[in-house]
């Protein structure tokens, strides 16, 4: 596949389609994966990868690299896709400077997981069947994918590109909801008093690297609440257990209606803090009161949170839902 | 530094008699930035705003914090004393130590520690306000009513009498509404088409009211003095311009199978239909649920008949765009269902009805001519069962919580008429309680009992069973006499309650007026502000508020009409300052905002910006119409940085005041 991707790349940079290609590069270790924009076919022989590290979504970058003169290829996984059309919604994203390329995705695996697994010292990665393959500095290891696969993957909501401009692979389809709401579904069984205690107890780890926001696809606005010193709510530190707690929630307050559970959050969070879980609650929440919806399903889209429908849920119904 | 007043009302004992006033003045003197600190017996009278007025001048205040009632009492007031004193009128804030504290609580400590704690949050807000100033805009001298009941048309009477021009809205094909269907009216007994048909027809001749009839109300945009609304004018197939209302389509067409709606589909009417006689405007409308040529295209009799050439089968909707200053609603009331109550057998027998299809078994004009007859054989009943509060003052499961308020009333009326028209008909009322306050109301039902005999009796009727030999099994318990009754009725007359309009609650969103839980509309204030909603240049006129009779009906649209008559001869209206306004190095170009707006306030544009490192991004920023913005503050909730942010009520204004609360 990454060949495949960087053949088309070329083409269309040769053609003049495009100026750019945003995709991605390799850090200083396999796994340590990053967006990277290329601009010439030596630096995509050289640098470009697509392999099972590649989970950084890439649709947040084109807000600053459509603003740019001349058109950018954007290879775009599925999640990519429904957040990259999200930021359309929201005006973010100059349309006419990106040429979309849907890319399937077999889900990406998790570092932290294949490690605890006993494996280390991974040099690369490749799927085989239901088994990644990993060569390591100790030579080659095999663990099934579904011991190995973020989260977000193994509860996948869709293998469709909900936008692009050309395809490669074939169209995949959306994927059952269930097994993607079972974790909030336990929180939401737990007493009051049990479900702050827990989150209490993952947020306490929170460090304030504020990772999760920068990575976060729907936090993009130009001048953050978290960075302007006029909101009152400007402390970048995490200066004491309440302080840490509320930056989480507003930020989930924030991108509510908006966030289309790519899962970037958690990813890059260095605590491993479940903080999908408080973005998920909302969508369930919702799919529950305004009738299903997906963010970044289409670009006209209005979310249930910014728009008023006479069927709507009563402000009495979604009272008594925060009771419960 | 900053000169603060903070001046506490003892609003009589309304407040004094649970908050400590003074300890309330003490301690908010003590506060930084206040310079006075007062307590008075009421600070809305001439001395206690004199108080006001010469502080500010004694100590140069630039701020004021009024502890007292509701700001939706008396803001306003103290607003203007404020200005009259040289202060600018929003750098006035009320801590309402009132409804909010003294009224809701009982130990005298706990409550003064509240309005302590509440006029601190009022100080620290005021602390931040900035003088404002409203801006005005035009008023356009036209309006509009919607629905063209008694109340509609009394309401658009009285508009055009003052001289201004106004449009009445109304979805059937005539104005005239539930009235027209009543046969007399109490506590008189005059004739309802008799008193009402000439109000019709003032409608129709008069110069200023324009009658959109068979119309409905597509879209509404805009704000107070200047509305704009679409009007959806349905297909009536026949050309308004041309038909003469001779009726001669309605005897010729051959489709005469279709439930008449005004009969209440006790009779049946023809697919090309005028309502009634007196319809206004007396012009034939096609139904195209039943008109043959319509649905398949055989037929076309109408057209052949009429001798103007009105028939136009290929009419379709269209719309009319017009600008209002003022909008009344006037949507009035339908009847419950009440075939949800099985056991009143309404669904299983013809010859249970409700009150409002006995008006048209009693009308000159109804199906049977006047002559009271069982819809069920066409004989004459002997004797009637009238069932009160069928729907009414039910658990909201069973049904509506309120009083239908008019049934006491019309079933009196009722029972009375058949009694002195039919004397040889026994006439039972089961009722709850009867509830007949009013002019000359109380003697009228007094009148039924003593006069005509009717038998009233406290009670439910718990079930109502058809039998074999066409009569009904009235089963009911007499609670003054504790005992379980049988009442073999040839007709059953059930008061069902009476709803809201279907329409009203769509119209409601329409308007951004608001409603209550049963769908009837808010007004502004209950007591003081009866006839206008809470949303600015809409206002209420008959039963969409909430359930009256004819005479209470007649009296709020005239009211009503006084509101808007006020409005429209206004030239100018002021503004509120009070409203939103982006910060562009902030604003990411999401449109959440524009998306909540109520008002259709905000537009974006792409607008060039200095960047520091001296480039230039063109970026798409919203903007705010300050005429048109109502400060919701909608906006400023839905946008995600921050950007969106309210005059009068600023973002740092609300965290100060929730920070001097949790202090």
């Amino acid at each position: 596949m990454r060949n495949k991707l960087v053949e088309r790349a070329k083409e269309l940079l040769a053609d003049g389609t495009v100026t750019r290609v945003i995709g991605w590069k390799r850090g200083e270790f396999s796994y340590d994966v990053t967006p990277a924009v290329f601009e010439t076919a030596e630096e995509l022989e050289k640098d470009f990868v697509y392999d099972g590290f590649c989970g950084a979504n890439v649709s947040k970058y084109l807000i600053r690299e459509s603003a740019k003169e001349g058109k950018i290829l954007a290879f775009l996984k599925p999640c990519d896709a429904f957040s990259f059309n999200q930021l359309l919604a929201e005006h973010r994203i100059r349309r006419e400077n990106v040429y979309a390329v849907g890319i399937p995705c077999e889900g990406m695996a998790d570092i932290g997981k294949i490690r605890s697994a006993g494996i280390d010292g991974v040099t690369g990665i490749r799927e085989e069947g239901e088994e990644f393959v990993l060569s390591t500095l100790y030579g080659e290891e095999r663990i099934a994918k579904k011991d190995a696969l973020a989260e977000r993957c193994l509860v996948c909501k869709s293998k469709r590109h909900p936008v692009y401009d050309e395809l490669i692979g074939e169209e995949g389809e959306d994927l059952p909801d269930d097994a993607r709401f079972e974790a909030v579904d336990k929180l939401e069984k737990m007493t009051a008093e049990e479900r702050f205690q827990f989150w209490r107890g993952e947020l306490s780890r929170c460090i304030r690297c504020n990772a999760c926001r920068n990575v976060c696809p729907a936090c993009t606005c130009e001048n953050c609440v978290f960075d302007n010193p006029d909101s009152g709510l400007s402390q970048k530190a995490a200066a004491d257990p309440f302080e840490e707690s509320m930056y989480h929630i507003i930020r989930a307050f924030h991108v509510a209606g908006r966030c289309t559970d790519c899962g970037e959050c958690s990813r890059v969070c260095p605590e491993n803090i479940p903080l999908h879980l408080l973005n998920r609650k909302f969508i369930k929440d919702i799919d529950e009161l305004y009738g299903a919806y997906r963010a970044g399903e289409n670009a006209e889209n209005k979310n249930p949170l910014v728009s008023f429908r006479e069927e709507d849920a009563e402000p009495s119904v979604v009272h008594e839902r925060g009771r419960a | 530094m900053r000169k603060i007043g903070v001046f506490v009302c003892h609003c009589g004992t309304n407040i004094a008699a649970t908050v400590d006033v003074k300890a309330v003045a003490e301690t908010l003197g003590r506060e930084p930035s206040v310079v006075v600190s007062e307590d008075y017996p009421y600070m809305c009278s001439e001395s206690g705003q004199n108080l006001i007025k010469d502080s500010i001048r004694d100590y140069g205040l630039d701020g004021i914090v009024i502890c007292s009632c509701s700001p939706r009492m008396h803001e306003n007031t103290f607003r203007k004393a404020a200005a009259s004193a040289g202060l600018n009128p929003y750098m006035v804030e009320i801590a309402n130590i009132r409804e909010q504290c003294s009224w809701i609580h009982k130990d005298k400590a706990e409550a003064t520690e509240k309005a302590i704690l509440l006029g601190k949050a009022a100080i620290a807000k005021v602390l931040l306000n900035t003088p404002l100033i409203a801006g005005e805009s035009g008023v356009v001298k036209r309006a509009l009513v919607i629905g063209g009941g008694i109340a509609g048309i009394q309401t658009a009477l009285d508009i055009a009498e003052a001289g201004f021009p106004v449009d009445i809205v109304e979805q059937k094909p005539t104005i005239g509404g539930k009235m027209a269907q009543l046969d007399k009216t109490f506590p008189t007994l005059d004739c309802s088409a008799c008193i009402l048909t000439p109000k019709m027809v003032d409608c129709a001749q008069n110069e200023n009211i324009k009658i959109y009839s068979y119309s409905e109300i597509e879209s509404v945009s805009g704000f107070v003095g200047n509305f704009t609304v679409k009007i959806r004018r349905k297909a009536r197939y026949v050309d308004e311009t041309k038909c003469t209302g001779c009726g001669l389509c309605t005897e010729k067409c051959p489709v005469k199978k279709v439930p008449n709606e005004f009969n209440l589909g006790l009779d049946n009417r023809r697919a090309v239909y005028i309502p009634f006689a007196q319809a206004v405007p007396k012009i034939a409308a096609i139904d195209a649920d039943y008109c043959n040529m319509l649905k398949n295209g055989k037929c076309g009799l109408c057209s052949k008949v009429c001798t103007v050439g009105a028939i136009d089968y290929k009419q379709e909707d269209t719309f009319v765009e017009e600008r209002y200053g003022a909008i009344v609603a006037a949507t009035g009331y339908e009847i419950a269902d009440v075939s949800r109550y099985g056991e009143y057998a309404y669904n299983q027998s013809k010859d249970v009805v409700t009150s409002l299809e006995l008006e048209r078994l009693m009308n000159a004009a109804g199906p049977t001519g006047g002559t009271l007859l069982r819809p069920s054989d066409g004989k004459h009943p002997h004797t009637i069962v009238f069932v009160q509060c069928v729907g009414s003052r039910c658990t909201p499961d069973k049904g509506k919580p309120y009083c239908s308020k008019i049934c006491c009333m019309y079933t009196a009326k009722h029972a009375m008429l058949i009694r002195e028209k039919y004397p040889d008909t026994e006439v039972y009322v089961f009722y709850i309680d009867v509830r007949t306050p009013g002019k000359n109301f109380d003697e009228f039902w007094r009148r039924a009992v003593e006069e005509f005999g009717v038998h009233y009796i406290k009670g439910a009727v718990g079930k109502i069973s058809p039998r074999p030999d066409g009569t009904l099994d009235v089963q009911g318990s007499d609670l003054l006499m504790d005992e379980q009754l049988h009442i073999s009725a040839d007709l059953v007359v059930l008061a069902a309650a009476i709803e809201p309009s279907k329409t009203a609650r769509s119209l409601a969103t329409m308007l951004t007026a608001s409603m209550d839980t049963n769908d009837f509309f808010t007004e502004a204030h209950p007591k003081l502000r009866p006839v206008e909603s809470p949303t600015a240049g809409i206002f209420l006129s008959g039963v969409c508020q909430g359930p009256k009779d004819i005479p209470e009906t007649v009296a709020q649209a005239s009211a009503c009409a006084a509101k808007v008559i006020g409005l429209l001869s206004k030239d100018k209206l002021k503004g509120n300052p009070c409203v939103a306004h982006s910060d562009e190095m902030m604003c990411n170009g999401c449109s959440n905002c524009a998306n909540v707006c109520p008002y259709g306030a905000i537009t974006y544009s792409d607008k060039e910006f200095r960047m520091p490192d001296r480039t230039t991004k063109t970026r798409r920023v919203a903007w705010v119409n300050p005429a048109v913005c109502q400060g919701c503050g909608a906006c400023t909730v839905a946008c995600p940085s921050g950007a969106m942010d309210l005059l009068g009520f600023s973002n740092s204004q609300i965290m100060a005041e929730v920070d001097a609360l949790c202090r």
